[in-house]
């Protein structure tokens, strides 16, 4: 059996482990609540729950996908303004590993497709490093708005005093795109 | 706290209150001859009326006492404002502005927990679709436990009052309304039952629930189980001796206490509980029963732009008058053509 | 997975510790509570509670307590370990515990009631955005009731732990301070409670006993000392305040070609107007400022802007009782003063909930004397019933009442490009109810209107994450999280409805959800309802209309070049 299909036998498991690796993040006294399913009484375990599942579908489907940056988008919003350290943040990712790992370690050395893990072990390394431009990405733009407020605050104060130099309309940003736009991430080739 | 130190602190304090009546009633006059079923049986149930009253007074009072200096309620619906922007009664219940309102709000809040009954749990259906779940098992088992609480006490009245008043074989009709055991088999005992020990299950399987939870919290719920549990014991199990346990009760409450002979160990144990209970009720949250009733952001009306609410000790402030204000700014104030009360200061006007 | 050597380790900062992936996975800085282990749960301060940065608030500056007669002021930063408190500062505390026991039923039975069912626990937005326990309601309560146990209940001093009560340390009023500013007093909690036991009065008592140790944070602070001696929270002195709405009106002109002529502190007018000045000095609430400026002018309404109480909002409301009194006052002293008929008051939430619920049991005696009267709409006739004590009607009060009477000339059409949904601000939900009258408003300015999800709005609806004078720059983290449940809901209709613009009415919303939406909705844009009000109201002598207030193109009537 291909590591695919051991892995779509085994879905629902490693998508629950998977997920309580991303809650055991959290105080064990707020888990039950974040397993909750409310989408809008608990907003953050539901991004989670529905994030997890849908990178591990999209993570199977091979092919490369504009969904998975997507779904790490919207765990990741929340997880770059809660309590983490950056490596606690995207931590959880590796837990991936662990998780197959353990379920379905045995099956991988008695199909003798550790070689087609390994490659699946490599994309999972992939999904750390994107899930680490994202956080980054997300700590940029709390920066952003933070300096933007400050900003935005003084502007027309120092437009009405005639201070500020508007830019004309059509002026362009020398080379400017740092941003996320609908969360979706600048790839730089 | 801990659960498993709350649980062992609740739950020993229980043992030893069970333990107490049990030596002093049983192996007390077996072994030294001392009979002690006076104090079990008058004094200390005396003595936890008193404390039970008094200190309900005394709290209500220190309450009461305290100032409501503003008008707070939480407002839940639609103000009344405009005649034509709907203040029907579920607004006028929720947002009240008159007092007949707020009765009717404190009585959904007293009567059917309005507020538990506010939780709800939203969910995706097919299709994206928002559903609305019922998220309101503690407000169904609060709801379960305090009428069952209520319909006990009132059946005990049929040991306190002779005649028995009228409503108290009805609702021993409706308790026992499921007739398939000799004798009548209350439901409110087990429903009780039920109600507390998912109450207790709550606080010791949710998380969150185990984090905010005291021994204050595990006591009472312990203490009303083994209540509820002694009591079920005497109906069904050990059969009590009711004729001389009314006796005695009869004896309480004219003021001419007896203690007739034959009464077991088990009754003075479901005695000496509920002093307990009732002793412990005015320094407890069990308070909250009294509470309820005084709580500003339910008990007042949203009135407070139509009639003036005042504050006793509405303090007097130091404020920065426009005097002063204009003080600070005359000039500039004259200079951009603002009106000011006093023109500018003279030169002359320095010296 | 490769490790990082030991040695390879740089010093991480104070607030990280470097882990392996392996510890990553398994519980992370979080001690867990097991059922059998020995902690003391939630009473435990150190090492559980550290005050992290982006969490907080700079603490307040000497100079803006000294203006205001606060005690203590001194240069202090919560981050540092020595806070330099008054050497007396328990009994300061505690004195102040007992003072306020006393004058606030609310305090001390909110101290003794509560039961602990939980049911507040998961309806706090932080505990929502951070899964911090100590974000329950009932624990931030419980932080307070602990030291109210220990030393003003027989059984907390006898029991100690046993009674829920603990020892007032120093590591306790971290504690406090900590979660203190982390509850914007926006009282979701108090709908849920079977006792409508308020986080938001413990918070308040909390933040009033915190303050007698100079404990305030600088961006209360200052707009209150600045709102004491200029009249707003901005520090606007009074001809820069009208240079500001001068520079409205040219803006307005060249939108518009109508130029208005608005009069300040003018005596005999009919009305006063009062807004906060967030409306005057921060995008994008100058353009609700430009709507109500339009407005009055298209009225013709006797009415005069003040500029000695030039703020609507009140700091002091997150001060002290005494304090908000004290800015508050300015309202009726300077009705007084002008001679006007009432007061019409802007878009803002604390200040409604200031006015409905204070004003008039603080004040009103000021107004003794003056020419204060039962409000009547000078356009409609209308008497405003229900403000016939404090005599201050909301604007949206006045303006759905005037669009019910078709005293506007209002073309939607002109907001086509806007999907539209309604935040309703904590403050005008749970301590007014002011529900339909911008809804009604909503639906007569735009033709694309949708509301959130039940549970998300009207009396359950959920903060904005900044208010009660959180929405400092450096706390941004806290800001977001708190915002999470809102956010999560704006996008909800985004994604369903194609929603762009979110409504409030609020000047702190106006303020903090634009961050919010920028961070989790960028596609969404915040507006103040009487922007949308002008932008839909034909004026007299307009000429053609061919962007809106913010110099966006209409639909379909951009400008041919």
């Amino acid at each position: 059996m291909s590591l695919k299909n051991l892995l779509l036998q085994k879905r629902s498991r490693i998508v629950k482990k998977w997920c309580d690796v991303v809650l055991r993040t959290y105080p064990e006294q707020s888990q039950s609540f974040l397993k909750k399913k409310d989408p809008f009484g608990n907003p953050l375990g539901h991004t989670i729950a529905e994030g997890i599942e849908s990178i591990y579908d999209e993570l199977l489907q091979g092919a490369e996908s504009d969904n998975i940056p997507l779904f790490f988008d919207n765990i990741m919003r929340v997880r770059a303004v809660q309590d983490f350290s950056p490596s606690q943040a995207v931590g959880f990712v590796f837990g991936l590993k662990k998780v197959i790992r353990k379920e379905l370690g045995s099956e991988i050395l008695k199909e003798g497709i550790s070689e087609e893990w390994a490659a699946f072990e490599n994309r999972i390394d992939g999904l750390a490093l994107l899930c680490f431009d994202i956080y980054t990405a997300c700590r940029q733009k709390i920066f952003d708005i933070r300096v933007n407020e400050v900003k935005k605050q003084s502007h027309r104060l120092l437009k009405m005093a005639g201070l500020a130099y508007e830019l004309p309309g059509d002026y362009e940003h020398p080379g400017y795109e740092g941003d996320l736009k609908e969360g979706q991430v600048n790839k730089s080739e | 706290m801990n659960a498993i130190a709350s649980l062992i602190l609740s739950g020993g304090a229980i043992s030893m209150l069970v333990a107490i009546p049990f030596l002093a009633v049983w192996v007390l006059p077996h072994v030294y001859g001392i009979r002690l079923e006076w104090l079990f049986g008058i004094v200390i149930p005396y003595l936890a009326a008193i404390i039970f009253f008094v200190g309900i007074i005394y709290r209500v009072v220190k309450w009461a006492k305290c100032p409501v200096p503003f008008r707070i309620p939480t407002t839940c619906a639609q103000q009344k404002s405009l005649p034509w922007i709907k203040y029907g009664y579920a607004e006028k219940l929720d947002n009240p502005i008159s007092t007949a309102g707020v009765v009717g709000r404190m009585i959904l809040e007293v009567l059917c927990f309005r507020s538990l009954f506010r939780s709800t749990k939203m969910e995706f259906g097919a299709g994206g679709n928002i559903k609305y779940k019922s998220s309101k098992w503690l407000w169904l088992a609060a709801i379960v436990f305090h009428y069952c609480f209520l319909v006990i006490i009132l059946r005990h009245l049929r040991f306190f009052t002779d005649p028995m008043p009228f409503f108290v074989p009805i609702i021993e009709k409706v308790d026992g309304f499921f007739q398939f055991f000799l004798p009548v088999v209350y439901q409110s005992g087990f429903l009780i039952g039920a109600a507390l020990t998912y109450l207790l299950l709550r606080r010791l399987l949710d998380p969150k629930l185990r984090y905010i939870s005291l021994p204050a919290d595990y006591f009472p719920l312990f203490l009303i189980l083994t209540i509820a549990g002694t009591g079920i014991l005497m109906r069904y199990v050990l059969k009590a001796d009711v004729v001389s346990i009314k006796e005695l009760t009869m004896g309480l409450v004219s003021f001419r206490p007896v203690v007739p002979e034959g009464i077991s160990v088990l009754f003075y144990i479901h005695l000496f509980l509920v002093s307990v209970l009732f002793a412990y009720f005015p320094f407890s949250k069990l308070m909250h029963v009294a509470g309820v009733f005084l709580s500003p952001t339910r008990n007042l009306s949203n009135n407070s732009r139509i009639v003036r609410h005042i504050n006793p000790w509405n303090p007097p402030v130091k404020i920065h008058t426009y005097e002063a204000y204009e003080d600070d700014f005359r000039e500039k104030m004259i200079e951009a053509g603002l009106p000011v009360e006093k023109e500018a200061a003279l030169p002359a006007d320095k010296e | 997975m490769a490790d990082i050597p030991e040695s390879w380790k740089v010093p991480p900062p104070k607030a990280w510790k470097l882990s392996t992936p392996e510890e990553l996975v398994k519980d992370v800085d979080h001690r867990p509570l097991s059922l059998l282990g020995l902690e003391k749960g939630w009473m435990r301060t150190a090492p559980d509670v550290e005050i992290k940065p982006g969490m907080h608030c700079h603490a307040a500056l000497p100079k803006r307590l000294e203006t205001v007669d606060m005690p203590n002021p001194r240069q202090w930063s919560a981050m540092d370990e020595d806070w330099k408190l008054p050497r007396n500062w328990k009994e300061i505390i505690l004195e102040g515990f007992k003072d306020r026991l006393g004058r606030f039923r609310s305090f001390q039975l909110f101290m003794d009631i509560c039961v602990r069912c939980g049911a507040c626990a998961d309806k706090c937005h932080y505990f929502i955005g951070s899964a911090d326990p100590k974000n329950m309601p009932v624990l931030r309560a419980e932080l307070l009731r602990s030291i109210y146990r220990k030393y003003f209940t027989t059984a907390g001093k006898l029991l100690g732990p046993i009674a829920g009560a603990r020892e007032l340390t120093l590591d306790v009023l971290r504690e406090w301070w900590y979660y203190l500013y982390q509850c914007t007093e926006c009282r979701r909690c108090s709908v849920f409670c079977p006792y409508g036991i308020d986080t938001a009065e413990i918070t308040m008592m909390g933040r009033e006993l915190t303050n007698l140790l100079g404990l305030n944070i600088d961006w209360i602070a200052a707009p209150v000392a600045f709102c004491y001696r200029t009249g707003n929270h901005m520090g606007i002195q009074p001809h820069a305040y009208k240079d500001m709405i001068e520079f409205f009106l040219d803006e307005i002109e060249n939108v518009t070609g109508v130029r208005m002529s608005p009069t300040f502190n003018r005596k005999g007018a009919e009305i006063l107007f009062i807004t906060p000045s967030g409306d005057v000095f921060g995008d994008p609430g100058t353009y609700t400022c430009m709507g109500y400026l339009m407005l009055f002018h298209e009225l013709g309404l006797d009415v005069t802007w003040s500029t000695y109480a030039s703020e609507g909002g009140n700091f002091g409301f997150f001060t002290s009782n005494e304090m908000m009194k004290r800015l508050n006052a300015k309202m009726y002293a300077e009705a007084k003063r002008l001679g006007v008929k009432w007061i019409l008051g802007g878009e803002c939430g604390h200040m409604w909930r200031v006015i409905n619920q204070y004003m008039g049991t603080m004040n009103l005696d000021i107004a003794e004397g003056s020419k204060l009267e039962e409000p009547v709409s000078p356009i409609t006739g209308t008497k405003f019933e229900n403000t016939k004590s404090t005599k201050m009607v909301h604007i949206t009060e006045f303006t759905a009442d005037l669009i019910r009477h078709n005293k506007l000339k209002l073309d939607p059409s002109r907001n086509d490009h806007l999907k539209v949904t309604f935040h309703d601000s904590c403050n005008t939900s749970r301590g007014m109810g002011l529900f339909e009258e911008p809804r009604y408003i909503i639906k007569n300015v735009c033709n694309h209107f949708y509301d959130m999800p039940a549970g998300t709005i009207r009396e359950q609806t959920f903060c904005c994450g900044g208010g009660s004078g959180l929405n400092a720059g450096e706390d941004m983290e806290l800001r977001m999280r708190g915002g999470l449940p809102r956010a999560n809901a704006v996008k909800y209709v985004h994604e369903k409805y194609g929603v762009n613009k979110l409504a409030c009415i609020c000047a702190i919303d106006r303020a903090v959800l634009p961050n919010l939406m920028e961070y989790f909705v960028p596609e969404v844009d915040v507006t103040g309802l009487h922007e949308m009000v002008a932008n839909a109201m034909i004026l007299e002598g307009e000429k053609e209309k061919t962007v809106d207030l913010r110099g966006e193109p209409l639909p379909g009537r951009e400008e041919s070049e």
